[in-house]
């Protein structure tokens, strides 16, 4: 299992897509792909964009499907952080 | 080209501004003003020093300004950035929790400190901040991804006393809406284009519902819902299109679109051609929705929306 502690990388304002792609491709991706569980921490972080968590995560629902759900886990989201990440999943998956 | 600056330009009122705009001969920007005052939006600005960004000094001439509010434009940077003489003489005041100047962004990394500084500038409540930096990002990756902008994004903003609201304009002359949504959807006008790209789940970059890895097609419904949801003005004009979400009264039924065209809207499409794009938005402070309601008011549109548009692609049954 592998955390990843969104603050570190990308600051209490989550927003640069660059940092998420970089995150999805280099880390997130490739411990699916082991079938490892991936934790994202979201401590110390006040405010994400919905453009930094689509490229964080949309590409690993389209990858893994639905599935992928089962096994990444979102800590300490505060409510905004967690509507954001509910708005991603839910179209990507009312998409499919 | 010919802009004119006049004695009042707003949201509620740029749309006289912008049929005075000339565009032609654009290797020569000439700027006049209003003799006796300019009072003008945030964008209004922006627009101009993106149009002399793509010019060298030489081809910009700038009347003599008379007008008693001249100094704002001095303090604003606007001669600076465009590297000419302004020839007035202003006592520089801090710029903390008025405004923030005439800034040029060009990359992500550029964005992403700008951010940073710019929201303990502007001496918000935590709130309030995280509104104006949400609209900020993703308006300005926006221009960053899609416009291929040779001088990148140029915004400025600046904090109302008397209305306590902060009106922010972002400009750019890249490559307009049309260009970019027209690579995905079939579009004729500058107006369609418009209109779809404010629709949530439309991008430029595939028809594919959810967008791609980078791209989702939701920053400009974001930011149209957000200038809705607190009864603000919203504007975006790009080629001859132009679209405009009126204010609310406190008395009108809040209610989120996915259709922009079913919003309080005015839609012009025969304005002088904007090569590029330009954004202006109005948000007043003290009518500042909670974020955490907005967002979930926005979810709760944007679900319906990719819900319906799914449905009617649905395969009818063939009864013979």
């Amino acid at each position: 299992m592998t955390q990843i502690q969104i603050f570190e990388k990308a600051g209490a304002f989550a927003e640069n897509k660059d940092i998420a792609k970089d995150l999805r491709v280099r880390e997130i991706i490739p411990e699916l792909e082991r079938s490892e569980e991936v934790i994202l921490d979201f401590d110390r972080v006040d405010t994400v964009t919905q453009s930094f968590i689509h490229a964080l995560i949309s590409d690993v629902l389209r990858k893994f499907g639905s599935d992928a759900l089962d096994r990444i886990a979102f800590k300490s989201c505060n409510d905004n952080i967690r509507t954001i990440i509910r708005i991603v999943t839910d179209y990507m998956q009312d998409g499919e | 080209m010919k802009v004119h600056l006049p004695n009042s330009a707003y949201l509620g009122n740029l749309d006289p501004f912008l049929q005075g705009f000339d565009p032609s001969n654009r290797d020569s920007l000439e700027i006049t003003a209003n003799e006796k005052w300019i009072s003008v939006h945030p964008v209004v600005l922006s627009m101009i020093t993106s149009l002399g960004l793509n010019l060298s000094p030489d081809q910009i001439h700038c009347q003599k300004l008379e007008a008693g509010s001249k100094h704002y434009l001095v303090r604003m940077g606007l001669f600076k950035l465009l590297n000419i003489p302004s020839n007035i003489e202003i006592v520089e005041h801090e710029s903390a929790g008025r405004f923030i100047p005439l800034t040029q962004i060009q990359t992500s990394d550029e964005l992403t400190r700008f951010i940073t500084e710019m929201i303990p500038l502007l001496h918000l409540q935590a709130e309030q901040a995280k509104t104006i930096g949400y609209i900020v990002s993703e308006l300005v990756r926006n221009v960053l991804e899609h416009a291929l902008a040779k001088n990148g994004a140029v915004l400025c903003a600046q904090y109302y006393k008397k209305s306590n609201s902060i009106r922010i304009g972002i400009a750019d002359t890249g490559v307009g809406i049309k260009s970019t949504i027209s690579q995905s959807h079939p579009v004729e006008t500058d107006l369609e284009a418009i209109h779809l790209a404010l629709w949530p789940g439309i991008t430029g970059t595939t028809r594919r519902e959810g967008g791609t890895a980078q791209n989702a097609g939701a920053g400009l419904f974001f930011i149209k819902s957000i200038a809705s949801v607190n009864r603000d003005f919203f504007v975006l004009y790009s080629g001859n299109g132009f679209y405009k979400l009126l204010k609310k009264t406190q008395t009108q039924r809040m209610r989120l679109h996915a259709d922009p065209f079913k919003d309080r809207h005015t839609a012009l499409e025969h304005l002088p051609y904007w090569q590029g794009t330009i954004v202006g938005v109005d948000i007043t402070l003290d009518q500042t929705k909670e974020f955490s309601l907005l967002l979930e008011a926005i979810r709760k549109t944007y679900g319906t929306a990719v819900r319906e548009r799914r449905k009617a692609r649905y395969k009818k049954p063939k009864f013979i």
